[in-house]
């Protein structure tokens, strides 16, 4: 297939500039409304206070690094219970397969942070320099004094956006009216002054100068993306059965397009629509809200550019209608990941109740198994990690129950109580006695169950193990 | 998955290869990937000038930073060392049978000494302490002790060791061997007596023969009614634990013979603050009194 060429084409090609312009339109003020309430969750959520009691942070969410603490609202999550996170994560996974299978790249079009700041740095660079023709103009027209000052003005207004962006990152990871004061007294921890600085220098070149770049050649998603998308897949795509051939609206045998290049015009990543589904194409539906504005100023039905599936071009172009949106997505696909997604979460909602404020873990110490006593008896010895999330001190009181006469007693403590210092756990030493001749002491297995009680509040949870005799 | 074929053939040309009638577009990089590209060969070049890299016959050069991992473990090691001493410190000055109610200088010593235990310990008590039974190796987590235990004792016996050569305040005592003594009959007869003080089967008739033999041969060392003597390091006969076993065999073989074991004196190997940290984990295993 390839042409004798007679001069080598360039193995690098430089970015060609684009202007998308500005465009009116449903689908432009939906994603305006997802834009103000993604970056008002961003920047606001760290300002949010939880009161949780004395002695520990009262701050809503917080990733707590130094103390190995998740806090969100009434949540809150030790490493142990890192599971929460991966149950987080694969929800997240499978939301994404389900909305892509379901709706294309809908996450890239409206969601993902890439496209919400280049939009949003867009918007600025349009209030600066204007809309598309003043930017052509001024990117054209050489260095003066004017360009250099809308230039300045832009840079500097962007280059603000990005350290507010990185310096709301770092405000997650520790008590954020506390880090202010740090940062504004420069007193702040290096590692917050680089997150802000990493995090500034990519927003800034991200949103301002790589933009469609990420999408098309850093981002590994599009890629994945593609096999998950089938026939039944809703995307942006063009009626070319009702556009062509495209021309000119007074010629009758015409199509419907008349060739005004708005959808290539607003188009955030330079592409022409009408070329077909292609991999730079983020289905932001812009080129659907600058179509249809055109053809009610020709008179004519919206929707030549549209969300669409594979399945309803076939359709169309024997003449019946398009299937309805609702028969494309609910397909077996969609509604596996949906009960995948819902399992998960129904896991994770059960799991939250389940949670308590105290912890036990029983580790019972194998090496030995067991050690006789010089009277006789038989001892085991159990490790118990006592978790005491309180942000006080709370005393325990250690028991067992069990239809052995076994009996219990603590390493280091007379009593039967210990405590545990607020937020945090201690690990008890434990040792359970059968006495000489008794049946627990003989029998290979008993079983038995630890109890820990809170003295002050009577909350109590239980553990069960395994007492060992000498199994003769 | 192209919908259709563009509608403009690319100005880009295809590669020639096809699969299945899709075919792959000659696109060029873009020159940002190139310029990132030289970038990260300097960063290389930067790198290797600055810390370890290229190999030499004998070692790598070792860079202008003088950064080496060995290096960085000795720094880290030492910034443990410097942290801790503090609480080593600590832990020497305290008194003995006061580490107990300090926690933090006790869940230090209890760590510390777990770890010194495994190292040096373990070999002839065992990782988990409980001696190696039958072979004299004593079980450090019940409640029998030969020569106390105390905090204070079993810091001794750690210090100095039991029946060694090497330390001059070792422990020491050692039994006769009473088959140079007595007669096998007479031995017999001293075994069962034993079995019967401790509470196990026996012959009656033998044993009553055996108190007299023990009165005149053992309580010098394990007391009249055969409770053993800490400040000797004889062993209790009465209770349920045996160090080389409680059976016929093991006591005939015990009495005839004799057998006693050695352990060094710690000393001059272990600090002392890693001797008190072993004596507190030691303590702290279940016996301890
Ligand atoms: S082709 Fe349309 S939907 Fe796709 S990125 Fe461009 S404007 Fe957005
Ligand atoms: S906006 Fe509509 S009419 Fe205009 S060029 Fe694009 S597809 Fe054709």
């Amino acid at each position: 297939m390839s042409s004798p060429d007679t001069h080598p084409p360039s193995l690098y090609a430089a970015r060609e500039p684009i202007f998308p312009r500005r465009v009116k339109g449903w689908f432009r003020t939906l994603k305006w409304w997802i834009m103000g309430l993604t970056l008002g969750i961003y920047y606001i959520t760290p300002w949010l206070r939880w009161d949780r009691g004395p002695n520990l942070p009262d701050q809503a969410v917080l990733i707590d690094l130094g103390g190995r603490r998740f806090f969100f609202f009434m949540i809150e999550i030790w490493p142990h219970e890192f599971y929460f996170v991966a149950g987080l994560l694969i929800m997240a996974g499978l939301g994404l397969f389900l909305f892509t299978s379901a709706l294309g790249r809908v996450w890239c079009g409206y969601a993902c942070p890439q496209t919400v700041w280049t939009d949003l740095f867009i918007l600025v660079e349009r209030w600066v320099e204007g809309d598309r023709n003043a930017r052509l103009r001024l990117h054209r027209q050489s260095w003066n004094w004017a360009k250099a000052r809308k230039r300045a003005l832009k840079w500097t207004a962007w280059l603000l956006i990005a350290v507010a962006t990185g310096g709301a990152w770092v405000f997650y990871v520790a008590d954020a009216p506390g880090l202010l004061r740090d940062l504004v007294t420069l007193q702040a921890h290096p590692a917050a002054w680089l997150t802000i600085a990493g995090l500034t220098a990519t927003t800034f070149v991200f949103g301002g100068f790589m933009r469609e770049q990420i999408c098309i050649y850093a981002c590994p998603w599009p890629r994945i993306q593609a096999a998950m998308m089938d026939e039944d897949t809703i995307t942006v795509a063009y009626r070319e059965w009702r556009g062509e051939p495209r021309g000119n609206a007074s010629v009758t045998d015409s199509g419907d397009c008349i060739d005004c290049m708005a959808c290539v015009n607003v188009c955030p990543t330079g592409i022409d629509i009408r070329d077909g589904q292609q991999l730079a194409c983020i289905t932001c539906a812009l080129c659907i809200d600058a179509c249809d504005d055109t053809m009610a100023k020709i008179g004519k039905p919206r929707g030549l550019i549209d969300y669409l599936a594979l399945t309803d071009e076939v359709l169309e172009r024997s003449g019946s209608p398009q299937r309805a949106i609702w028969k494309h997505i609910l397909r077996p696909r969609t509604i596996l990941y949906t009960a995948l997604w819902s399992a998960v979460g129904v896991g994770l909602v059960l799991a939250l109740f389940l949670q308590s404020d105290i912890g036990l873990h029983v580790t019972p110490l194998r090496n030995p198994i067991l050690v006789t006593l010089s009277d006789g008896s038989i001892r085991n010895t159990y490790d118990l990690r006592l978790l005491n999330k309180h942000g006080e001190p709370r005393t325990f009181r250690i028991s067992l129950t069990s239809d052995q006469p076994l009996e219990l007693s603590l390493e280091g403590h007379v009593s039967q109580t210990v405590t545990v210092p607020g937020n945090a756990t201690t690990t008890q030493r434990v040792y359970v006695v059968a006495p000489s001749g008794s049946e627990a002491a003989g029998k290979d297995r008993t079983d038995l169950r630890l109890w820990v009680e809170d003295l002050g509040n009577n909350d109590r949870i239980h553990a069960d193990t395994i007492f060992n005799g000498k199994g003769d | 998955m192209s919908r259709r074929p563009a509608q403009k053939p690319p100005e880009v040309g295809t590669t020639g290869h096809q699969w299945d009638g899709i075919e792959e577009l000659n696109n060029p990089l873009p020159r940002w990937w190139l310029w990132t590209f030289y970038a990260c060969i300097a960063f290389a070049l930067v790198y290797s000038v600055l810390y370890p890299a290229w190999p030499m016959i004998s070692r790598a050069t070792p860079g202008l930073l003088g950064y080496s991992t060995r290096g960085a473990v000795a720094a880290e090691i030492q910034a443990f060392a410097d942290a801790n001493a503090p609480i080593r410190a600590q832990l020497v000055a305290a008194d003995l049978s006061e580490i107990a109610d300090k926690p933090k200088l006790n869940e230090y010593a209890t760590n510390v000494g777990a770890s010194v235990f495994r190292t040096w310990c373990a070999q002839c008590h065992g990782s988990g302490a409980a001696g190696v039974q039958a072979a004299g190796y004593p079980n450090l987590l019940d409640d029998d002790w030969l020569w106390g235990g105390d905090i204070a004792s079993i810091h001794t016996t750690i210090t100095n060791g039991i029946r060694n050569t090497t330390g001059s305040d070792a422990r020491y005592s050692e039994m006769p061997k009473f088959g140079e003594i007595l007669t096998g009959d007479e031995i017999a007869q001293l075994v069962q007596y034993v079995r019967s003080i401790s509470g196990q089967s026996n012959d009656a008739v033998l044993a009553a023969s055996g108190a007299a033999l023990f009165a005149d041969n053992c309580v010098a060392c394990h007391g009249e009614a055969g409770l053993g003597n800490r400040d000797l390091g004889a062993p209790n006969l009465t209770d349920a634990i045996w160090l080389y076993g409680g059976d016929v065999t093991a006591l005939t073989h015990t009495i005839t013979y004799a057998r006693f074991g050695v352990m060094p004196n710690w000393s001059p190997r272990l600090s002392e603050a890693d001797i008190r940290s072993v004596a507190v984990y030691v303590h702290g295993l279940g016996g301890g009194e």
